[in-house]
């Protein structure tokens, strides 16, 4: 087993060697537009620059995103997709990049199902929340995931969940957000492992035009409070976005604008689109020119 | 944790995203202040006394009785209070607590719109800005209210996600309130959500059942056998349930059970199993993959996939029953209803009117049920109309 949140480690040690952060973390949604093509676009993904994933598990209610997820996941699910989708995702990443870190990112209910009986009734409703989902972790950690986000489990709740998942070796990555209190910030911290993903604004995944203004200052007060990793994700977009977050955390995660390249492009042209935005948000390639 | 922290037993709890933590913990904070403050109770009393013309009636429905030759049937009248159901206890006490926050923005959902009526109605009362989401189905099926909303200066805001109906307004409310957490005040309607919001909701719609109980101690000197209410979010419910939770008498909630239970239906309790929906662990329509399913009732306010947590728990503690009632037999409700006692009821409660006509002949005729008769049917005529039409009836 892993030592808990060993790839993030390394992969944030190497970059920061390296000199040219910040790591792209893309958030992929697992399943769109069919769960046949995922693979093709997580290969793509992993050509163009992707340093890791986020591995987006199909909700039917996911009440933190945006149109442009809301739609994804449900041509997802019209399409098949389920958590074993995510993790076929996360199996060819691992196949392709042995030291990429993986992360699954989705809602609870649907982690709290595929870790009971598949008939409903045997699901004892005296558990506390968390303590089922170690059949998932153990899974999860087989097909090579590092980290789960559970966008509706917070700290307060998260307790049995990420023991559960730390016996497996995978962190529960924590999310913090500007509204976050110094307190909230702390209890998270005192638990974090791998990096702490931090909400660059108050609202619902979706590209915006510039990056959120008091990001510097949200960022100062997380990292006064921890040395654990810090990504920022929401709204991100574009490679001068990438760059400013840059300044202040080591690694940045694009999903609404990933998943609406693919959602614009031609079928069969979208492994390369994939590609190729992920070349103009690493800086590999140049926006302007188009080279 | 206990039940006061907001758990019940192992339902409840606050799963919500992390931005709207530091909310939830301020509303709690607010209203734990309220709840101590002679002035905000005070305020409140006499807003439901002279606004909404509180207490409501307790209505002996005789005409019902001897049809049904069992069980006497007394009537918890919610029809009567302003905006015509249970949803404006609720409205008007979040819209003070709200004020007491200082959020001068208040959104809310809406199923069959009585709760966006009440709100609206709360927020023109103290000149609040008032966004209501509902689905888009809903705003088809229920248009009277939706423009009783807009007449009383709410923004209604239809939502296309999902089914269109209140499980997906209730999504919408809460991406707009993680967008605008700073200023705006989410007005759950149901006694659902994360906590504090079912401890609230209670709160604010336990005076149905006090008032209930003073009243038939007043008029026959006993407490009801059997407590009767429809069963959606369960808010009507657990007014009426919770200040008889330590008294002896059967509390029986009614689920929507649509088509039947082997078709589409809303029966959450009697056919979902556990999740998490909306912030709170509770028992939740779901298929194998924990993907939440669509809900149908013929009643737009019981078309919701989950149910209020506390339910969830007096079920497996075994202190409440919960059974379920066809679109079908809701109609038959609602028109055994009004065709004997002169009042049309809505939509929803036709459901419990509906279980309490099963119930009854099988009774004794000094054997009491306290029917909780949360609304009016005014907005269900056209629906009504069109379903008898359609049933060659």
């Amino acid at each position: 087993m892993p030592e808990l949140g060993q790839r993030y480690r390394a992969a944030f040690a190497a970059s920061a060697e390296r000199g040219d952060g910040p790591l792209l973390f893309p958030f992929l949604a697992a399943g769109f537009p069919t769960p046949a093509e995922t693979p093709e676009l997580v290969r793509a993904a992993l050509r163009g620059g992707a340093a890791g994933f986020e591995i987006g598990v199909p909700f039917s209610d996911p009440l933190a995103d945006g149109p442009v997820h809301q739609d994804a996941y449900n041509v997802a699910l019209t399409a098949g997709a389920t958590l074993e989708t995510a993790l076929d995702a996360v199996r060819v990443a691992r196949a392709e990049s042995p030291d990429a870190p993986l992360t699954l990112m989705g809602y609870l209910n649907p982690f709290l199902a595929h870790a009971s009986s598949s008939d409903r009734s045997d699901r004892d409703p005296g558990s506390a929340v968390g303590e089922p989902l170690d059949a998932l972790a153990r899974r999860a950690a087989e097909a090579g995931v590092d980290g789960v986000i559970i966008v509706d489990l917070p700290v307060d709740e998260s307790d049995a969940a990420r023991e559960v998942l730390a016996g497996h070796g995978i962190s529960l990555i924590y999310l913090l957000a500007p509204t976050s209190t110094p307190e909230r910030i702390d209890a998270v911290a005192r638990r974090a492992s791998g990096f702490i993903y931090l909400l660059s604004l108050t609202g619902v995944t979706g590209a915006r035009d510039q990056v959120a203004r008091d990001l510097a200052d949200f960022v100062g007060r997380v990292r006064a409070r921890t040395d654990t990793p810090l990504a920022v994700g929401f709204g991100i977009s574009r490679r001068e976005h990438v760059v400013q977050v840059g300044t202040m955390v080591p690694a940045a995660i694009i999903g609404s604008a990933l998943t609406a390249t693919i959602a614009s492009a031609p079928p069969g042209g979208r492994a390369a689109a994939v590609e190729r935005y992920l070349e103009v948000v690493t800086g590999r390639r140049s926006e302007t020119t188009g080279e | 944790m206990s039940r006061e922290s907001g758990a019940f037993g192992p339902f409840g709890g606050q799963f919500a995203p992390e931005t709207l933590m530091p909310a939830l913990a301020e509303l709690d904070d607010a209203w734990t202040e309220a709840r101590a403050d002679p002035t905000f109770a005070a305020n409140l009393d006499a807003m439901l006394r002279d606004y909404v013309g509180r207490e409501t009636p307790l209505t002996y429905a005789e005409r019902l009785s001897e049809q049904l030759g069992g069980a006497q049937i007394w009537l918890k009248r919610e029809d009567l209070a302003h905006t015509g159901a249970h949803k404006i206890n609720n409205a008007l006490g979040q819209v003070l607590l709200a004020q007491r926050m200082g959020k001068p923005r208040i959104i809310a959902e809406t199923g069959a719109g009585q709760h966006g009526v009440a709100t609206a109605t709360a927020c023109a009362r103290f000149g609040i800005e008032c966004i209501v989401y509902m689905g888009e189905e809903d705003v088809r099926r229920q248009a009277l209210n939706v423009f009783r909303m807009k007449l009383l200066g709410a923004e209604v805001v239809p939502v296309t996600s999902g089914a269109r109906t209140l499980k997906d307004a209730i999504n919408e409310a809460i991406r707009d309130w993680v967008t605008n957490v700073r200023n705006t005040h989410y007005l759950i309607g149901s006694a659902i959500g994360p906590h504090p919001y079912p401890v609230i909701v209670r709160e604010l719609q336990s005076c149905i059942g006090r008032e209930a109980r003073d009243q038939l101690q007043e008029k026959i000197g006993k407490l009801p056998d059997v407590a009767v209410a429809c069963v959606g979010g369960g808010s009507n419910a657990i007014g009426l349930f919770h200040p008889l939770i330590d008294d002896p008498v059967r509390l029986i909630g009614v689920e929507a059970a649509g088509e039947g239970l082997d078709a589409r239906h809303a029966a959450t309790l009697s056919a979902g199993a556990p999740g998490v929906l909306h912030g709170t662990r509770t028992y939740v329509l779901q298929d194998e993959h924990g993907q939440i399913t669509e809900a149908h009732s013929i009643s737009a306010g019981l078309d919701y996939p989950g149910v209020g947590p506390e339910h969830a728990w007096l079920m497996l503690t075994e202190r409440a029953e919960y059974v379920s009632v066809t679109d079908d037999e809701a109609l038959d409700g609602l028109k055994l209803l009004s065709e004997t006692e002169g009042i049309i009821p809505a939509l929803e409660t036709a459901h419990a009117i509906a279980y309490a006509a099963r119930i009854a002949p099988s009774m004794s005729s000094d054997e009491v049920i306290l029917l909780g008769l949360s609304g009016r049917g005014d907005k269900d005529v056209e629906i009504v109309r069109d379903a008898l039409a359609a049933r060659g009836r």
